[in-house]
């Protein structure tokens, strides 16, 4: 019951939006979705595995660029070009995973952001594919079942129901025993080796599930924007999802989507009055990084434990 | 042939350029732990710094100086003010300095707006000579000629001084440099200085060959990054030999496949992560 009682009220958040009369919120409401399932494939990496990734906005970028090239420049149809998106950009996940856990920690940390900036380069210099600076556009949103998601309620109530599949399957994949393995893993690897773990091989999982759900993530952004440019693969946008995953609470189910919601709020919100958010990202990355490590969810539950010290589990 | 010797001579100076910018980003790495992420923004800060002392009216070399010295102030400061706190926290270490890239970046955007600006050769560096039968700009065979003197000066600092000692038994074990009474909290003001300095000094002396814009933090930083991947953390020669080894790699990869430059590379990247993950320089195990 008590379970219960936060599900629905996160089921009518979510739905709330959808009712809004303005365009603009529902369609704030959906980048903050959209960013939510991007920070929640992070998480698996950085909560769960402990392995702190500064390239993910590559698995978002590749597969938002494939999703655009394949139906704008291939000629595919919408539905076969977004699982293709995910399938080649899962298998690069798997490729990169290999590469960038030849290492743990510091070393983790500097392939990704080494591998993330390459393919930035890429993006910006490998003009006849991917138009360079211009980026690659002339993009809509496809009418399956006659369902037009050129509408922006259409659209975010699209992207509510994958958020909410995501959301599941990421929940469910942490509580299984992988999930637990995982956990072990980035606490104990040596004692997880002893119990017959093969360490190497759950970090990859993970790294090859991350790079799924951030694909998924990267189908979404395309179909939202109509439109990519190097700018989603830039480091920015990989700090942006950390941001996001630390600020609400690494390792915790609905931080990332706390993350989410405050990190683009604070963009909308930002944009508004000034243009310098880079700027800003950097001192509220210094700021939560110095003086706030553990993020909100997790502040918030022990603030909620420290009253109830006879109910908490 | 004419090709082939300007663009290693072009690969040289590159070189030479990256190893201003990684021996420090691997010295600090060595010793503190620390991928210090705003190297790459201190590379260009370092060269708007000198911009604006250039347009002051002040001389090139002045504006290597205070390029240099405004930037190790800086480090100086931010390592003790921001990093000192987070000791012993690797990861909070690292995020923060990205945060600091992001705000140098921003801020360098907002102080000199988003024109790329080439600093000027200085004028007794004006001018070509020949050099095995191509003329080739004096300018660049200088900074290929300031870098060999900066790394034998390093290498001279760290091998045949009493300071050099104590980094090198910093980054050999820390630990025991400590119970040895090694002043390590000075040894890391220190060292960051020095980084950060050389960075800066990067900078301006790069502004001629590469001009500053806004960005170039992030162009210089991934091939700090690989520098360090192939040298090994800490490692003197394992940063100069890098250094060179990717100014000509990319230095070519521009000059024959201009579109696929930076995929060329992350083949000795992979290279190095499959045969020798820990560097191909690194004496053993950190």
């Amino acid at each position: 019951m008590i379970r219960a009682l936060p599900i629905a009220a996160c089921c009518l958040l979510l739905l709330a939006p959808a009712l809004s009369p303005s365009d603009f919120y529902v369609n704030v409401a959906t980048q903050i979705l959209i960013a939510a399932i991007f920070a929640m494939s992070l998480n698996l990496l950085v909560g769960y595995g402990g392995l702190i990734s500064l390239g993910h906005a590559v698995y978002l970028g590749v597969s938002a660029y494939l999703t655009i090239w394949l139906v704008t420049r291939a000629g595919l149809s919408h539905f076969p070009a977004a699982l293709a998106a995910v399938a080649v950009t899962t298998a690069m996940s798997l490729l990169f995973g290999i590469l960038a856990l030849r290492a743990t920690g510091l070393g983790f940390l500097m392939i990704t952001l080494a591998l993330g900036q390459i393919l930035w380069g890429l993006a910006y210099r490998w003009v006849s594919v991917t138009g360079g600076d211009n980026g690659l556009s002339g993009f809509h949103r496809p009418r399956p079942f006659g369902i037009d998601l050129a509408a922006p309620r259409a659209f975010y109530l699209a992207t509510m129901a994958v958020f909410a599949c995501a959301f599941v399957l990421m929940a469910a994949l942490v509580r299984s025993t992988f999930g637990a393995g995982l956990q072990g893993v980035r606490d104990q690897p040596r004692r997880m080796q002893a119990l017959g773990w093969h360490v190497w091989m759950v970090r990859l999982v993970a790294f090859v599930a991350a790079g799924f759900w951030g694909a998924v993530a990267g189908v979404l952004y395309a179909y939202y924007n109509q439109f990519v440019s190097p700018h989603v693969l830039a480091l920015t946008n990989s700090a942006e999802a950390l941001l996001m995953v630390i600020a609400g609470g690494a390792g915790t189910l609905l931080g990332p989507v706390v993350g989410a919601l405050v990190v683009v709020m604070l963009k909308h919100v930002v944009s508004a009055y000034v243009t310098r958010w880079v700027l800003l990202l950097g001192l509220v990355f210094v700021a939560i990084v110095a003086f706030m490590p553990e993020g909100l969810v997790p502040g918030f539950d022990r603030l909620r434990r420290r009253r109830r010290p006879a109910g908490g589990p | 042939m004419r090709f082939w010797v300007i663009q290693s001579l072009n690969g040289l100076a590159l070189g030479g350029l990256l190893f201003l910018l990684s021996s420090g980003f691997s010295l600090i790495f060595g010793l503190m732990r620390v991928a210090n992420l705003s190297h790459g923004a201190y590379f260009m800060l370092g060269a708007y710094v000198g911009l604006s002392v250039l347009n002051a009216g002040y001389g090139f070399w002045t504006a290597v100086a205070a390029g240099a010295a405004a930037i190790a102030v800086l480090g100086g400061v931010i390592e003790r003010v921001l990093l000192r706190r987070l000791a012993g926290r690797t990861f909070s270490q690292v995020l923060v300095t990205l945060g600091i890239a992001f705000i140098i970046a921003d801020s360098s955007l907002l102080l000199w707006s988003g024109d790329p600006m080439p600093l000027p050769v200085p004028r007794s560096l004006t001018g070509a000579v020949p050099v095995l039968g191509v003329f080739f700009p004096k300018y660049r065979l200088a900074v290929i000629g300031i870098s060999i003197v900066t790394a034998v000066a390093l290498w001279a600092l760290l091998e045949r001084t009493r300071l050099g000692a104590m980094i090198r038994a910093g980054v050999d074990d820390m630990e025991m440099a400590r119970a040895l009474g090694i002043p390590v909290p000075r040894l890391f003001t220190a060292v960051f200085c020095l980084g950060a300095a050389l960075a800066g000094m990067g900078g301006v002396l790069g502004g001629p060959i590469l001009s500053v814009y806004p960005g170039l933090d992030m162009d210089m930083l991934p091939l700090a990054l690989i520098v360090l991947i192939l040298g090994g953390p800490g490692s003197l020669p394992g940063a100069f030999a890098g250094s060179f080894f990717i100014g000509f790699l990319y230095t070519f990869g521009q000059a024959l496949f201009p579109q696929l430059a930076y995929v060329i590379l992350f083949l000795p990247m992979v290279a190095a992560l499959v045969l020798r993950p820990r560097g191909l320089f690194a004496a053993r195990a950190a």
